[in-house]
């Protein structure tokens, strides 16, 4: 008789569990508009990424297309994984020295961890992360990019 | 033509009379057969693809996201866009499978789903079968698309896909043990297995207002059988994820998996519309006794617009539940049903006919 007991004890014990846990997401299911997630951005011209977004290595340039890349090749050796090869060109300055130069800065976007050793490497600051976030193309070859716009100088008064 | 949102036994007179008039015989009973086929096939793929996508909301919604919200307004075409998707991808047949069985598994599923749809009542005169043994019908109907999982899990030559069918058999088989006792349950309340008849027997009452003590615990037994049943969670061990992969239908691709994954959700549409028709009162308005004024208001209602209204909610039940509670392990899901659902069902019988002979029912 006490098993009998138990056994229906032990139904309603049951129900009364599962309807606790229906109470829990029944709570959430009727209040869909309480979501933790967060939509697309859609707004990409408003859209403020937040400081520290790591979107994709980039070289800002200035209005006269100069840059701050001395060519020195330390990013390039910081980069844990070689997403980035300097390809480096000597010239000769106007007092007859000689004089090391980038030619292109190539920098591999689909191996980048975007880890930002080569952003902290970098003693010119030449190089930051930029805040873009949709890199979806359709060839894997647009994902490797030259960061030095074609024509591009070093700007004045930057040092070794 | 007359035509009535209320009742389309006039209607579906009428064109049968305009359709005979003009065409011998067997033109008509041609050309109304392909009408009824071609109004079940949109029918099935529509709804089958609006569940999904309903599946997906709710999952959503429980789980505090947003779910699908790109395609369409909040996402409404999303289920159609994929099933254009699953219809272009290339059918691959694995090596190594018993082609015959392997072609015929989806169809066996599919085809099934269809038969048991023909049963039900989705408003007065909109109904394509009334068989005297409806409810007796669909049971033994139900239990044919097993044989399609079955054959789907063996033919593919993949052991996965064989655990999980093997599972799906053992389950489906227990349970539609209680699935049968709970409707028998209601039957012996009705007193007919004519599915017209069960829907006409509740229109000054639900069955589960009716039946009170009883009905509400087939009701329960129903849904929790039904549920194991059709495969799905918290009894979806066949297609278990993360030790199966997808189960049964692994191996399958393009428009076969779709054909398993459309019959996936068309047998919870079954579920919902039985519970409908024998609980719930099928079309029937909710009523409590007759002639008085707030049946009067309930009529307003479309009795097809009450059929899905009944439908959905129990959809959403399920859903809810299935996405609520852990998955269950099999020898967990066998002891549910012999050890719990089957005596009560038992004792559930004998309460039923008790009640039905002493007459304490409404």
């Amino acid at each position: 008789m006490k098993a009998f007991f138990n056994y229906i004890k032990e139904i309603f014990a049951g129900f009364y569990t599962l309807l606790q846990g229906l109470g829990i997401t029944g709570k959430y299911l009727f209040t869909p508009w309480n979501y933790v997630t967060q939509n697309y951005p859609e707004n990409r011209e408003k859209l403020k990424m937040f400081e520290r977004f790591r979107g994709e290595v980039i070289m800002p340039h200035n209005e006269n297309n100069e840059h701050k890349c001395t060519g020195c090749g330390l990013c390039e050796l910081a980069c844990p994984n070689g997403s980035i090869e300097i390809i480096s060109k000597s010239i000769l300055t106007d007092d007859g020295k000689k004089k090391r130069i980038i030619d292109k800065h190539i920098y591999h976007l689909g191996m980048c961890t975007l880890c930002n050793l080569c952003v902290r490497a970098c003693p010119s600051d030449a190089i930051i992360m930029g805040q873009k976030f949709e890199h979806a193309v359709y060839d894997r070859s647009h994902l490797t990019k030259v960061l030095n716009k074609p024509g591009s100088k070093i700007m004045e008064g930057i040092k070794e | 033509m007359a035509f009535s949102i209320y009742d389309f036994s006039d209607f579906a007179q009428s064109v049968h009379e305009s359709l005979s008039s003009s065409l011998p015989p067997v033109w008509t009973t041609v050309i109304e057969w392909t009408i009824i086929g071609i109004l079940y096939i949109l029918f099935v793929a529509l709804f089958g693809l609006f569940l999904v996508y309903a599946e997906r909301k709710v999952c959503a919604a429980i789980q505090q996201r947003v779910g699908p919200n790109r395609v369409g307004p909040y996402g409404f075409i999303q289920t159609i866009a994929d099933f254009i998707k699953l219809l272009m991808k290339e059918i691959i047949n694995p090596k190594g499978v018993d082609h015959v069985l392997y072609n015929l598994a989806p169809y066996i599923v599919i085809a099934t789903v269809f038969i048991i749809i023909s049963v039900f009542p989705f408003a007065p005169g909109l109904q394509s079968f009334d068989f005297d043994i409806g409810i007796f019908f669909v049971t033994a109907v139900s239990s044919v698309g097993v044989i399609g999982i079955l054959l789907a899990g063996w033919s593919s030559n993949n052991k996965y896909s064989l655990i999980g069918g093997i599972r799906s058999g053992a389950q489906i088989i227990s349970y539609e043990l209680s699935v049968g006792l709970s409707l028998i349950t209601m039957v012996i309340l009705a007193g007919t297995m004519q599915i017209s008849g069960i829907v006409n027997a509740q229109a000054d009452g639900w069955f589960l207002f009716k039946g009170h003590i009883p009905a509400f615990i087939a009701f329960v037994v129903f849904i929790i059988a039904g549920t194991a049943e059709t495969n799905r969670g918290p009894f979806d061990l066949p297609e278990g994820e993360s030790e199966l992969t997808g189960g049964f239908h692994t191996e399958y691709s393009g428009i076969k998996f779709a054909f398993f994954f459309l019959a996936e959700y068309m047998n919870l549409f079954i579920v919902a519309a039985m519970v409908t028709v024998v609980f719930l009162g099928g079309w029937q308005p909710l009523h409590f006794g007759t002639g008085n004024g707030f049946n009067a208001a309930m009529d307003l209602l479309p009795p097809l617009v009450w059929f899905f209204l009944k439908v959905c909610t129990i959809i959403l039940l399920i859903m809810w539940f299935k996405w609520t509670f852990p998955r269950l392990r099999v020898d967990q899901i066998l002891t549910l049903e012999w050890k719990y659902l089957l005596p009560i069902n038992l004792f559930n019988i004998i309460l039923m006919t008790v009640i039905v002979l002493l007459g304490w029912h409404w």
